[in-house]
């Protein structure tokens, strides 16, 4: 499984990543971005239209497939089940931010633990730095985009500095590693 | 606001599993079907805001009753808008509305209402649409302390700003302000939307048919609930409703039991409302 998080500055380097994945990728894809409520974003429509994988914006209680990539909705925190499918909550935003990266990520890491690869990319605040540490802590493969070249470093820094990322890679190293498989 | 967990208001599954069966035991409240990744977070959370360890919590529960009221607001999301999903009002103003504008009387019924800010959207709505006088909704929760705001219908100042852009996408004329009287930092709705709405304790899951209704509207609960539930629940809302009545579930939310797909046409796919059909 693989978790993609990204905040203000993220967004055209994850549609990049999306374009990239093979469509045989086989593995499941999470991808938590921040966005506004009301602002019926095309983000799904585009990043479907070009993506090699199927795409889908999860619905709640939606099967957790491999080979798949699934964006978590606006307005809601997108949580995984034990029974291997998604359920969703409209609680408390965390950080100012629904989907919450934070709350998918400890979801993972308490359902999924290691067999996780997360990254989390650039952004404007601290959300996905303590689910970044849950992942770690509970066995997964965890990296922080260089905050060199985010775009807003504040995500990944917050995340390197309570030592949540088992990993700080460049960006080409980003995709270098998801090309080669991880 | 960040939550910081701390280890020991991480639980184990053995552990939520007993606290569920604890909170049957000695409340009558069944968690069982609840969805366990969500309830795992809100559990975790009292835990976290009330500084309790797991024996700490187990202890309470047993010996403390007023507690419970409190660990009930805790564990059920009350967290709800006024307008939510702004094209979900569009489309009941143009799919639902029409149809429901044939009844003599339309008997609407909320559940999962929390602290009313849908009961008095749809009250607006269905005023805007000339049937103000010729409806009534019935809102219910299992939590009395939220019913109570619900009765009350004021809200602060900074939700209803929030509130107002999501009035704003749903192009109902006016601003939402036009349907409160503003009081200092709180805005109270207006006593004719109060009129035709009811409010009232009812459990999903343990509570049966109270009335028959034109209209359910039961959005971002079934969320919660795990599919069997949710299967159980539709039997209550499909007998609760007249032939062809309506029932809207939230924007993520959709039938999964294929029983009653065969028993409820999709009116709106992309805003999950329904119609009752067969008998």
């Amino acid at each position: 499984m693989l978790l993609l998080g990204g905040s203000a500055g993220s967004f055209k380097l994850l549609f990049r990543l999306v374009k990239l994945l093979p469509h045989d990728f086989n593995k499941t894809v999470i991808i938590i971005i921040h966005r506004k409520k009301n602002f019926f974003s095309e983000i799904e429509k585009l990043f479907a239209e070009n993506s090699r994988m199927l795409l889908r914006e999860i619905s709640d209680k939606d099967p957790i497939e491999s080979n798949a990539i699934y964006i978590a909705p606006a307005n809601y925190h997108t949580l995984l089940e034990k029974k291997g499918y998604f359920s969703l909550d409209v609680s408390e935003a965390i950080w100012y931010s629904k989907p919450s990266i934070d709350v998918t990520f400890e979801s993972a890491a308490d359902v999924f633990g290691k067999s996780c690869t997360a990254i989390l990319f650039s952004g404007a605040n601290q959300d996905g730095a303590e689910g970044l540490l849950k992942l770690r802590q509970s066995g997964a493969l965890t990296i922080a985009q260089h905050p060199e070249d985010a775009e807003m470093a504040e995500m990944p820094n917050a995340a390197i500095s309570i030592n949540g990322a088992g990993y700080i890679l460049r960006t080409t190293e980003i995709f270098e590693l998801l090309q080669n498989g991880t | 606001m960040k939550e910081v967990l701390d280890k020991d208001s991480n639980l184990t599954t053995p552990q939520l599993t007993e606290l569920i069966d604890l909170v049957k035991k000695i409340h009558g409240f069944d968690f069982g079907d609840y969805t366990k990744a969500s309830l795992k977070r809100r559990l975790a959370r009292i835990m976290m805001l009330k500084k309790l360890s797991f024996y700490d919590l187990k202890h309470i529960l047993v010996n403390d009753q007023a507690f419970f009221q409190e660990f009930l607001e805790e564990i059920t999301v009350n967290v709800t808008e006024m307008f939510r999903d702004p094209s979900f009002y569009k489309a009941l103003n143009a799919q639902v509305i029409p149809y429901l504008s044939t009844y003599q009387y339309t008997k609407i019924w909320c559940a999962g209402c929390s602290s009313g800010e849908e009961v008095y959207s749809l009250a607006i709505l269905l005023k805007e649409e000339g049937l103000g006088k010729k409806s009534f909704i019935y809102g219910t929760d299992i939590n009395t302390e939220v019913l109570k705001e619900a009765r009350k219908g004021i809200y602060s100042l900074r939700k209803i700003k929030s509130y107002a852009e999501n009035y704003l996408f749903t192009g109902l004329p006016g601003s939402i302000t036009d349907h409160f009287t503003i009081m200092y930092d709180a805005a109270a709705i207006h006593s004719e939307l109060k009129q035709n709405t009811l409010f009232s304790v009812h459990n999903l899951i343990s509570d049966t048919i109270f009335n028959e209704f034109q209209m359910i509207s039961c959005r971002n609960v079934f969320i919660y609930f795990e599919t069997e539930l949710q299967e159980r629940i539709l039997d209550l809302f499909y007998k609760s409703l007249c032939p062809l009545g309506y029932l809207c579930l939230g924007n993520k939310e959709t039938i999964r039991s294929d029983n009653f797909r065969k028993k409820f046409k999709v009116i709106n796919q992309k805003e999950n409302i329904y119609q009752k059909i067969g008998s």
